[in-house]
């Protein structure tokens, strides 16, 4: 039996209001990602999936807190490493691509700089040979004219050449995982159907794992294995994609695939009116009381 | 035959950019929307789609007046609503208003629900003050809110109610042309399925005509009568939403259709390699751009024309 490369067990989060008052947001979440595969944590805003990914790498910040459950990573539970381990973990081993590039890269710093920065803190490399490996990290992302691009500030990029710049960032140490939090919410389709292929392929041929939170149930169903599906803080349904995608068994799920407009299902069943998930979910607050995890085999033949 | 309710002839707009030239004193124009037409019928949803800087929000700003054309006509009802001899703010406003992407942007913050709406009728001279509050009551629940949420501001409701209240806002007047700008990129996907039947059950209810500015393509092929596919401040493909979703012809358009996120497109790609395997036969014809590359929008643009291609479906080929 494989390990399992990340395995959070139990994960509860709270927000604290004041002195003793806490609100929880995350109830008791678990689910494991294996060596190379992609995991996508789907949900509504408010559902918890990006302070999941927050906690794995570490950056929770007051007044948001771990109050319970594991964190681990290679069998080494994050939660209880000292920062400065954390910190070299971070970037290197775990990484993680943000929604917005322009926030996520320093505006005062060539791009080319800001990539060879990673194999000179991560890989102990001089400056001159890292600015080599980053014009090459460049060229990996598909950014055309590598070497040029590479003096560029990230003003002088399009959403999407940044988009791939955080991209050639992140996977500069050829991590273990990656995390991917809305990484092409902001793009326009084509540039994010490409963005989307180039996480695929990249990660397929390194054997990165992926953490691919989204809110798009089709960008999820593009690049995912298995999906986890968050509502109001826990995990209410798991399963591989197009299992969950045929058959969703938890009554959110139903809801929430009833609620997207189909291409094409126009053509084949004319304009119906799209599900209305309260319509169809009569108390909300029950929802998270019932939860359909498909039994993974993980011993199983299937790859 | 009657006119159309809105009509948009030979739409430029250009906006003037510094630089170039050899000082950078030089004065270029960006060709935003580069000679579009269309027609806008009663109680029709017109989308019109493309991504960013492809001149689609600025061909609406054009409608509602708050961007000057630099040339071209936009007539309501055979009467310009743009240039000279269009009517004022109040006319316009009267025939054509607008839901914004982000509700929470586009409401006053210290204004109550009942006050924004209230300000429209008021200055439309509906002074009485029994009529304002029995037309608000009546707004607030054909957009799903109740009357008694009036008194409350926007911090107080959720981002699809307050997407409500836009829409309310924007339906006081009983205009007949709503202009939907994203109507419902910046919501949830529960609560877009509601704000979408919501637009779809107000259209039949009050027979509005509905121009929709979206990137969003499935919720354009769910929402539609007619599409308008632009690029680069051009059409390059129009038609109803029959033939541009089940026989997409531009390059553009099929590119721009194969990169939805779609769940059943990509569980299935191994079962339907090519989604559209037949190409109309367009001898002698080929298109300017393979919608891949982009034009040069300060250079003026190789000569091209829309082509009809089938009923109601027009595809922009070179001249030949």
């Amino acid at each position: 039996m494989t390990t399992p490369l990340l395995d959070i067990r139990d994960l509860r989060l709270v927000v604290s209001l004041g002195r003793s008052a806490h609100h929880p947001l995350l109830k008791g979440v678990s689910f494991q990602i294996m060596p190379g595969e992609a995991y996508g944590l789907v949900g509504e805003s408010g559902s918890g999936k990006s302070v999941a990914s927050l906690a794995v790498m570490g950056l929770l910040k007051r007044p948001l807190a771990v109050s319970g459950g594991e964190i681990l990573f290679k069998g080494q539970n994050l939660l209880a490493l000292p920062k400065r381990e954390m910190r070299r973990l971070r970037g290197n081993r775990i990484a993680m691509i943000f929604q917005e590039p322009m926030t996520a890269l320093n505006p005062l710093s060539t791009v080319g700089r800001q990539i060879a920065e990673m194999f000179v803190l991560h890989q102990g490399k001089s400056w001159g040979e890292a600015e080599k490996l980053a014009v090459e990290a460049l060229g990996n992302v598909r950014v055309p004219n590598p070497d040029r691009r590479a003096k560029n500030y990230p003003h002088q990029m399009s959403g999407g050449l940044r988009q791939r710049v955080m991209i050639a960032m992140a996977l500069a140490c050829s991590p273990d995982l990656l995390i991917a939090d809305e990484p092409t919410t902001a793009l326009d389709v084509t540039v994010q159907a490409e963005v989307l292929r180039l996480i695929k392929e990249l990660c397929a041929a390194r054997g990165t794992a992926v953490l691919f939170i989204s809110h798009d149930l089709g960008v999820i169903a593009s690049i995912c294995q298995r999906v986890g599906v968050m509502y109001s803080g826990c995990l209410v349904e798991e399963n591989e994609t197009r299992a969950l995608f045929e058959g969703p068994r938890h009554e959110y799920t139903r809801g929430l695939l009833g609620a997207l407009p189909r291409l094409g299902s126009r053509s084949e069943h004319g304009r119906q009116r799209l599900v209305d998930i309260d319509s169809i979910i009569s108390d909300r607050s029950k929802l998270t009381e019932s939860r359909f995890i498909a039994p993974r085999d993980l011993e199983g033949s299937q790859p | 035959m009657t006119a159309p309710l809105l009509q948009v002839d030979d739409l430029h707009v250009r906006f003037p950019i510094s630089g170039g030239g050899l000082l950078g004193t030089g004065r270029r124009a960006l060709h935003a929307v580069n000679g579009i037409s269309f027609e806008l019928a009663k109680g029709e949803c017109l989308s019109i789609v493309g991504e960013s800087g492809c001149g689609k929000s600025t061909t609406a700003l054009s409608i509602l007046g708050l961007q000057e054309p630099s040339e071209g006509m936009i007539r309501f009802r055979g009467q310009p609503l743009a240039g000279p001899g269009a009517p004022g703010r109040m006319d316009r406003a009267k025939a054509v208003q607008m839901v914004f992407q982000d509700p929470y942007a586009s409401l006053n913050p210290r204004q109550s629900v009942r006050t924004s709406l209230a300000a429209p009728l008021r200055l439309h001279g509906i002074t009485a003050a029994s009529e304002i509050e029995g037309r608000i009551e009546a707004m607030l629940k054909n957009v799903g809110l109740t009357p008694e949420q009036a008194g409350r501001y926007p911090h107080e409701f959720s981002g699809g109610q307050r997407q409500r209240i836009g829409i309310a806002r924007a339906l006081i007047l009983e205009p007949e042309i709503v202009v939907l700008d994203e109507p419902v990129s910046a919501l949830d996907v529960s609560i877009r399925a509601q704000i979408i039947n919501l637009l779809l059950d107000l259209q039949e209810k009050l027979s509005l005509s509905y121009l929709m500015i979206s990137h969003d393509l499935s919720v354009v092929e769910h929402m539609s009568d007619r599409v308008l596919v632009m690029y680069f401040g051009e059409i390059v493909e129009e038609g109803g939403w029959r033939e541009i979703f089940e026989a997409p012809t531009h390059p553009y358009t099929r590119r721009l259709i194969a990169a939805i996120p779609d769940p059943d497109a990509a569980l299935n790609s191994a079962a339907k390699p090519d989604l559209y395997p037949t190409m109309p036969q367009l001898v002698g014809r080929s298109f300017v751009s393979d919608g891949s590359t982009p034009p040069d929008v300060f250079t003026a643009p190789a000569r091209s024309e829309l082509i009809e291609i089938g009923g109601n479906h027009r595809v922009r080929m070179a001249v030949a």
